[in-house]
């Protein structure tokens, strides 16, 4: 089955199928060395999945660990101020190294550990996901590889220190343009050439089968912890969710639950970078086609010949010329809103919210931000409006402090 | 119209009737520009290219070493896309009908160019066949399917992780040749030891009559001619490729090459002495 429905599914939460599929998206498009790999992951993680013993163990860690379930805070002074909806932050930037990264990290570390790999890789963009996983490494004692482009080591120097703290070796990525694209690339490459001992770590719901389902099942713990607190705080569900979206990780988190809820709206954020018409943008489902990248069909950045091309934003982690292939799929059923937002609404946001609320989100969360500083004064004060606020901003404060001219 | 079906099959035939193993020589399209590769691939069957493989620029090459990456982009800057790939492969085919062309790459190029737009061009183009990298036979079906129905043979590749259990389904939908690659890894990075191959090529011939060309890490006339006693053809592309960069950097804006030609072809031809003696 390789069709796009046009029909509205029974659920859209029965996917992929089980060879990956999302409709058309998803898939396994990587090179034959992978492929037994590959398939020996999707075997060990449905063991897994199976185990209850697995599951308790994971749920240690998140509990003690990392510090779950994250709060769910309503957002007084910003709902005030924008004479609307009530705005609800899910404080996923609380959690153990400051973002929604560690969920998914903690989650295929413990996979990986029953795998019996011992060396582990990762690629990284605004360096979240790389501190993530330096952080389980550093936990259970495995050596760490984490790829991250030149230009992102550059604009996240804290966030690489902090890996080198963690004792993860930081290998800087010179090809293309120095991108998260371009250290997925290189960490594929080093995986295909180390097949024994190495697992790769995926950041994001990208990548070949079982990663997408893999990475979501492991972040869909945001929206399942929203679900129970709101019906504590409110006594019913969110109106609407918003969340920001690079390759998607935290916002298939926080979105997954609430799919088959026909009455939440759902809204992804894209980074617009400098605009989507000044073609310096990182907006892969406004701008860009369909087309094969890193192991998935999915929406992708690219010329009128199958080239990917650069995508830009002010904020590393959304600097991906692609997208997670659930939400392509999600895109195309309509069940999901995704929606633009650039550097400068992002700039302005993330000022709003420092000041309003003593809260610095990271850039990413930022876009989304963006969004509910829109739309939330077109909503009536009964409408429950949950945002992922799924970094903090402490990493972000040299690039924000470049963009508006202070010199540190 | 260069649609001939069969180079491949003929080639193979005849290699075998002269009791000796193939070279496949790989190099970029359009690397370090159209006129140069297309002087290159003109005088590669001279030189003692048995099989041409041509690659097709892509922006990601994420199963390729530094030295094929690097082509790719020399060939994309110098404004390489995939009507002149086709092209020159038509331009070829005005003075050589048999010497099979075998296109390598990545799947999205084809993808965009549109599938059976693609096979149907590549076929009239002259093309004999197609490795893309990144579709396993899981996800085959879409591209081989329109390949083999336009006359285009789907080379499956199998690799040093493909066990005994995999090599069956691999073999399932191949045709033209087996390509194996010899070690777990990125091109143009570490050899085989020649024994390991062995081993290999032996575990294919359980499941397969196609013949069997071997590449990954063949960098020396004398690598190939001992991958040449085990195999049916030996892949050299890495190091083809690198001596057309030594050799680009070379050359500024001058488009005149009999330097960077006559390396190439000298190399090659060192190749195809190694894969030529190596039974004897």
């Amino acid at each position: 089955m390789t069709t796009s429905s046009d029909k509205k599914p029974n659920s859209f939460k029965a996917l992929p199928d089980k060879d990956g599929h999302f409709g058309i998206y998803g898939g396994r498009y990587v090179a034959e060395t992978l492929m037994p790999l590959i398939l020996s992951v999707e075997k060990a993680y449905d063991e897994a999945r199976a185990d209850p013993a697995f599951q308790a163990e994971l749920d240690e860690y998140l509990k003690h660990y990392i510090g779950r379930p994250s709060p769910l805070y309503h957002a007084k002074r910003l709902s005030e101020h924008l004479r609307g909806a009530k705005i609800y932050f899910k404080r996923d930037e609380l959690n153990h190294t400051g973002a929604h990264k560690i969920n998914n990290t903690m989650g295929q570390i413990l996979l990986a550990r029953r795998m019996g790999k011992e060396r582990i890789i990762a690629e990284t963009g605004a360096g979240q996901h790389g501190v993530a996983t330096a952080t389980v490494c550093a936990l259970f004692g495995m050596q760490c590889v984490v790829y991250m482009g030149e230009t992102d080591i550059a604009r996240q120097a804290p966030n690489v220190f902090r890996m080198k703290l963690l004792g993860a070796e930081v290998v800087p990525v010179t090809s293309g343009s120095g991108t998260l694209k371009d250290a997925m690339n290189e960490a594929l490459r080093d995986w295909v050439s180390n097949v024994d001992d190495t697992y790769y770590i995926i950041g994001t719901v990208a990548g070949p089968h079982p990663y997408p389902a893999m990475v979501r099942n492991f972040q869909k713990i945001i929206g399942e912890e929203v679900r129970q607190q709101m019906m504590d705080a409110e006594g019913r569900l969110p109106d609407s969710l918003v969340a920001c979206i690079g390759g998607g990780s935290n916002a298939i988190g926080l979105f997954y639950d609430f799919l088959d809820d026909e009455d939440v709206t759902i809204y992804a954020i894209e980074a617009a970078g400098k605009g989507i018409d000044t073609g310096e943008h990182a907006a892969s489902l406004s701008a860009g086609g369909p087309g094969v990248l890193h192991g998935n069909r999915t929406y992708l950045l690219q010329d009128e010949d199958g080239q990917i091309t650069e995508a830009h934003s002010i904020s590393a982690g959304l600097d991906y010329p692609g997208i997670g292939s659930e939400h392509s799929w999600l895109h195309d059923s309509g069940r999901v809103n995704y929606v633009p937002i650039t550097d400068d609404e992002a700039l302005e946001a993330f000022q709003l919210c420092t000041r309003l609320e003593g809260i610095i989100p990271a850039l990413e969360p930022s876009h989304a931000l963006a969004h509910v500083s829109k739309i939330a004064p077109t909503l009536p004060n009964d409408h429950l409006l949950v945002m992922n606020m799924c970094g903090r901003g402490d990493k972000d404060v040299f690039t924000v402090a470049e963009a508006l001219g202070v010199s540190l | 119209m260069s649609r001939r079906e069969g180079r491949l099959k003929a080639r193979f035939e005849n290699l075998a009737a002269e009791g000796r193993a193939g070279l496949v020589t790989f190099i970029t399209a359009g690397d370090p520009n159209r006129d140069i590769s297309s002087a290159i691939i003109k005088d590669l069957p001279d030189a003692g290219a048995d099989i041409i493989e041509l690659g097709m620029p892509f922006t990601d090459p994420m199963a390729d070493g530094p030295a094929i990456q690097a082509s790719s982009l020399r060939a994309l800057e110098a404004g390489q896309n995939m009507n002149v790939t086709l092209e020159m492969v038509r331009s070829f085919r005005e003075n050589d009908d048999d010497t099979p062309i075998v296109l390598m790459g990545y799947y999205n190029p084809i993808y965009i160019y549109g599938v059976d737009r693609f096979t149907e061009d590549a076929a009239n183009a002259g093309v004999d066949g197609l490795i893309i990298v990144d579709v396993p036979p899981e996800e085959d079906a879409e591209l081989r399917d329109p390949a083999n129905k336009a006359g285009i043979d789907f080379v499956r590749l199998t690799t040093p992780t493909s066990d005994e259990k995999r090599l069956p389904a691999l073999m399932g939908g191949a045709s033209g040749f087996i390509y194996y690659v010899s070690i777990a890894g990125i091109t143009g990075t570490k050899s085989a030891a020649t024994t390991s191959v062995a081993d290999a090529v032996a575990r294919i011939r359980k499941f397969s009559d196609l013949p069997i060309a071997v590449g990954f890490g063949i960098k020396t006339p004398e690598q190939a001619a001992e991958i040449a006693r085990v195999a049916d053809a030996a892949v050299v592309g890495s190091a083809i490729v690198q001596v057309i960069a030594d050799n680009a950097e070379k050359l500024g804006d001058s488009q005149d090459s009999p330097d960077l030609l006559d390396s190439v072809l000298g190399f090659v031809s060192e190749l195809a002495q190694g894969v030529r003696t190596a039974r004897s």
